[in-house]
């Protein structure tokens, strides 16, 4: 083939097949149509794999139809960027003729697709993107969240520790981005409340390889350390953390993803006794997260994580309000309406329901990481039943207060 | 600052600098031969990394993990070389951009073949554990990663400045046009020194892969390290790796440790000032 | 040493009316086109028409003057920041958006030119990467100012007192295609003035025109200024498009992706980049929908293209007479 042929031919694969767009077919005997948006490429791959994994293990179990109607997925890449979520969304939203949108991972994909999704008046679920003010300060009319709250198990975390614990003094890193500024500052604000002090706050940049320059910070007159890192910082960090000496000499406390099951199985001994806090342990002894367990790795061969539990636990959440409305998801208002109303008894993290804001009021674990039979696991020490994401304050004066940031709350035992 | 923190914060300085010498020795060389900025050398070291990863699981053997890395990304080199690099002959821009698209490949290769999770390669015993000398503490891997990028540098120095073939690199790297007169095989030489080159950084993956783990994303992390060093350096001088990596690592820690704040910073507003007074590095030769 | 990064050999001077014409048409087409199509294919024009006039942008600097920069998303960022800060902080309106996200990107560009014009070839290559990480970083670390990580969401489409209102997606096509028109035909002014000229000799042979008794420095310098300007008009119309601005506006692989749409349309000829960005676009958002494997896809596109087309796709198309 001529070169020029070559590339003709790539040129018009490109523009063709958009503008293929599939014909919709109509009337109620039609599939419903759910969107899905997952990180599939980027740093965040397995994350997305594990999410889409979830989603379609519940779906399987039901038979793949709810209320004489089938189930479709529409699975599309958001490549954990913000931009490409949006336009995958109008694909989905203009295209596919999906009836709800659901999925994300990112904190920021959840701020882009806002006003979108509100603009639209999509029904749409998070069942991972966990950012605060989603449903706090500017809740959105149109998204349901059946996840967390990035600080919602940091309140009773701290109120475990100041009950439990001796520790009172506590220097605190974490990820320089949002989700660590809530989960340190939830954490921080009801400590300090209780009369302890964070005496540090040490934000180390996403690209950090080398930890050795901030653990070199940590205050060593310090009771313990609390911190945050997800994916392979917190491999990382963990791993570093016993090389430098610290983990005999400071316990370490943290966000539940520090621990997570994505990660869980590659740490060493370096992972036990760290105790963390999340609204799910793959290690909870209920009768439905054992069947969930078991059906997961048989079709993933991998343990569950609190990703894939989302994603599972959202796809029934979903199908519940969809037979509320007996299937007649096309009445958008309604639909939205059963979403919010959705009230699980149990589920494989325990109760789940929503509040006024659309986000969980469900148990918050206290974990510890433990080697039962070989394996590590975060086994469950203690449990909070009924947490709200306001955890015991009234919401508007939660929500003077301002969001979680840098510098809120300030630091103002730090030298 | 404690006695502890300069001491603990030079020897993390040194180690990660000698890691970065492994990674970007063969970047620097590459470009010195071929003037071609090899963008998927990050790529080499990330998939350096996984092989010796795979190795090691399947094998046990740490050693074999080292060879194989090195081995197979070499053979790799050569295939990009041979088969796609030689075909744009002093297409520079070209070859760059040809580059960019074996780094995605090889990013969505490696995804396929071993998933995402983030994976960490456990060190033999006789590498782990801690040495403690005084207000210092030395973790073992990290004392190792220094010994073996000293053992490389001097291997490397020595055959470029002691052997023919070494001497026919530096020809080849001076004035390529004029080795080429004297009869100087430059081509095969270019075909070696980008084997070579490949091999250096995957031995830094798989060493690496002890400390930093292997996990996607690794790549595009950390080849503006790999820039960084070579550009301080200055491309195409071993001499130039050498310092860059070590001022490089030294940099990094001590900004980050002294000045949190700038962390983003700490590396690349030197770089961009180092450039702007000097335009081809500290000791670039081309 | 010569400014030479070679892939860029000159295109033939007597092709350019065609080429007007080629595009003429094409904006027509559609132009015409657009009312037809269902809103999904429409709003991926729009991302071309944009993604266009960015690559365009780097042309002047790769294709006329042969600097290769890995640091273009800068100015398109820094735009974009600008809109998106203006929008949600002071409601500001079309002009000041305009206006401001422009001058900024100029400034940008005025500001980081001085640094780089000094280097050339590999050297400018990496000069700019760093250039553009500090940008990067500055929007991470600038938290008060942008949001960080989070981004900056809500910016609203711009208020023209039109009778249609561009938040809905034909309007705001038409929007982005006049701006592309606008872009175009001013960056092919350029191109074909005295100035342009002179950048096509330097990017031939800078010691040549050096001893012609031309400022190289100088025309080197205002082609930077001008192309991280015309990125920045880029920048402004992505924020609107998306309403939406974050880090990943200003990151590498939006450098490199640009640069590879210059590359892989034709570099030198204006409308070879807008086609890069319409190939680019499409394959991304087509192949993604059929297979998770569109990254190694897309690897493979590109390497074929340099391959078989080195001068790129119209570079291809104009030496097959």
């Amino acid at each position: 083939m001529t070169r020029i042929r070559i590339v003709a031919l790539i040129v018009v694969l490109a523009f063709a097949t958009p503008l293929a767009a599939p014909v919709g077919a109509p009337a109620q005997s039609a599939p419903i149509k759910i969107g899905f948006l997952a990180p599939l490429t980027g740093p965040f791959a397995q994350i997305g794999k594990d999410m889409v994994n979830g989603n379609q293990l519940y779906l399987a179990e039901i038979g793949g139809q709810v209320a004489g109607r089938k189930i479709e997925v529409v699975v599309e890449d958001d490549e954990g960027n913000p931009a490409t979520a949006l336009n995958k969304s109008r694909k989905l939203v203009d295209q596919d003729k999906i009836a709800i949108l659901t999925g994300g991972m990112l904190a920021n994909v959840g701020y882009a697709l806002q006003p979108y999704i509100d603009g639209q008046k999509i029904p749409a679920t998070f069942p991972v993107i966990a950012a605060d003010d989603l449903t706090q300060r500017k809740p959105a009319k149109w998204i349901v969240r059946t996840g967390w709250a990035t600080s919602q198990p940091m309140h009773p975390f701290a109120e475990w520790v100041l009950k439990n614990t001796k520790y009172r003094k506590i220097a605190a890193i974490g990820m320089d981005y949002a989700f660590g500024y809530e989960i340190i500052g939830g954490f921080q604000q009801v400590f300090e409340e209780g009369g302890g002090q964070i005496v540090q706050r040490i934000w180390a940049p996403l690209n950090t390889n080398d930890f050795a320059p901030f653990l070199a910070q940590l205050r060593r007159d310090a009771d313990a350390v609390v911190a945050l890192f997800t994916g392979r910082l917190a491999l990382q960090f963990l791993k570093q953390y016993e090389e430098a000496g610290l983990k005999g000499k400071l316990p370490l406390l943290g966000g539940g993803t520090i621990t997570d099951e994505t990660v869980l199985p590659q740490m060493g001994d370096e992972a036990i006794g760290v105790i963390t806090a999340l609204h799910y342990s793959q290690a909870l002894d209920n009768p439905t997260n054992a069947k969930f367990n078991k059906a997961f790795e048989a079709s993933a061969g991998k343990i569950a994580s609190y990703y894939s539990e989302a994603t599972y636990t959202n796809a029934r959440w979903i199908v519940e309000a969809i037979k509320a409305v007996n299937g007649k998801v096309e009445d958008r208002d309604a639909f939205l309406a059963a979403l919010r109303k959705v009230d699980l008894k149990e589920t494989a993290r325990g109760p789940l329901k929503v509040d006024d804001f659309g986000n969980p009021i469900q148990n918050i674990y206290i974990r510890k990481v433990e080697r039962v039979g070989g394996k590590l696991q975060n086994t469950v020490i203690a449990t909070y039943p009924s947490v709200s994401q306001f955890w015991k304050y009234k919401p508007d004066e939660y929500m003077k207060r301002p969001l979680y940031s840098r510098d809120y709350p300030p630091c103002k035992y730090c030298q | 600052m404690t006695a502890e923190f300069w001491i603990t914060q030079s020897f993390n300085g040194l180690s990660y600098g000698a890691l970065l010498f492994l990674l970007a020795s063969g970047l620097s060389l590459i470009f010195g031969v071929m003037r071609v900025v090899n963008l998927a050398h990050g790529s080499y070291f990330m998939l350096g990394g996984y092989v010796g990863l795979s190795v090691a699981w399947r094998t046990g053997s740490y050693v074999l993990a080292l060879i194989a890395g090195a081995l197979v990304m070499a053979v790799v080199g050569i295939l990009m070389e041979r088969l796609f690099l030689r075909r744009l002959p002093g297409q520079t821009l070209g070859q760059v951009l040809m580059t960019i698209g074996f780094a995605l490949i090889f990013q969505d290769l490696a995804l396929l073949i071993w998933g995402g999770d983030p994976y960490s390669l456990r060190p033999p015993s006789a590498l782990s554990g801690v040495v403690t000398a005084g207000p210092g503490r030395f973790p073992v891997y990290r004392i190792f990663i220094v010994v073996v990028a000293v053992v490389v540098g001097a291997g490397l120095w020595l055959a470029l400045d002691r052997t023919r073939v070494g001497a026919m690199i530096r020809a080849a790297v001076d004035d390529p046009e004029m080795a080429q007169g004297v009869g100087i095989r430059v081509p095969r030489i270019s075909l070696g020194v980008f084997a070579l080159g490949a091999a250096l950084a995957a031995f830094g993956g798989v060493v690496g892969a002890g400390f930093l783990g292997v996990y996607p994303g690794l790549d595009i992390e950390i080849l503006p390290y790999a820039f960084v060093v070579v550009i301080v350096g200055g491309l195409g001088s071993l001499p130039g790796a050498m310092i860059g990596s070590l001022l490089v690592g030294l940099l990094d820690n001590f900004g980050k440790a002294l000045f949190p704040e700038l962390s983003y910073f700490t590396l690349f507003a030197p770089m961009a000032l180092i450039l702007a007074l000097k335009p081809t590095g500290l000791f670039g030769r081309v | 040493m010569s400014a030479t990064l070679i892939g860029t050999r000159p295109i033939v001077e007597t092709s350019s009316r065609r080429a007007i014409v080629a595009g003429i048409v094409a904006l027509a087409a559609a132009a015409a086109v657009a009312p037809a199509l269902p809103s999904y294919p429409l709003t991926l024009l729009t991302q071309v028409a944009i993604m266009a006039v960015l690559a365009m942008s780097l042309d002047i600097l790769l294709g006329y003057t042969g600097l290769a920069s890995l640091g273009h998303a800068a100015y398109f960022g820094a735009a974009a920041y600008a809109v998106g800060i203006l929008t949600t902080e002071r409601q500001a309106g079309f002009l000041t958006c305009l206006v401001a996200g422009v001058v900024l990107a100029t400034v940008t560009a005025a500001l980081f030119g001085l640094i780089a014009i000094r280097a050339t070839g590999t050297y400018f290559l990496m000069i700019t990467l760093a250039l553009g990480m500090v940008v990067w970083g500055l929007a991470f670390r600038w938290v008060s100012l942008t949001k960080g990580d989070n981004g900056i969401a809500g910016v609203p489409r711009p208020e023209l007192g039109l009778p249609w209102s561009l938040a809905a997606p034909l309007p705001f096509f038409y929007f982005a295609l006049t701006a592309a028109a606008l872009a175009w035909a001013a960056l092919g002014i350029l191109a074909r003035s005295p100035f342009g000229l002179t950048l096509k000799g330097i990017r031939e042979s800078e010691s040549r025109m050096r001893a012609l008794g031309y400022d190289v420095w100088l025309h080197k310098y205002l082609a930077f200024v001008i192309s991280g300007g015309f990125a920045g008009f880029a920048g402004v119309l992505w924020a609107w498009y998306n309403g939406f601005v974050s880090p990943v506006d200003v990151q590498l692989v939006t450098s490199v992706e640009t640069l590879l749409m210059v590359a892989l349309g034709g570099p030198g000829t204006l409308a070879g980049p807008a086609l890069g960005a319409a190939v680019i676009v499409f394959l991304k958002n087509f192949v993604s929908v059929y297979t998770k494997r569109w990254l190694l896809i897309l690897g493979a596109v590109y390497i074929g293209v340099i391959l078989f087309a080195p001068r790129g796709v119209l570079g291809a198309l104009r030496s097959q007479r």
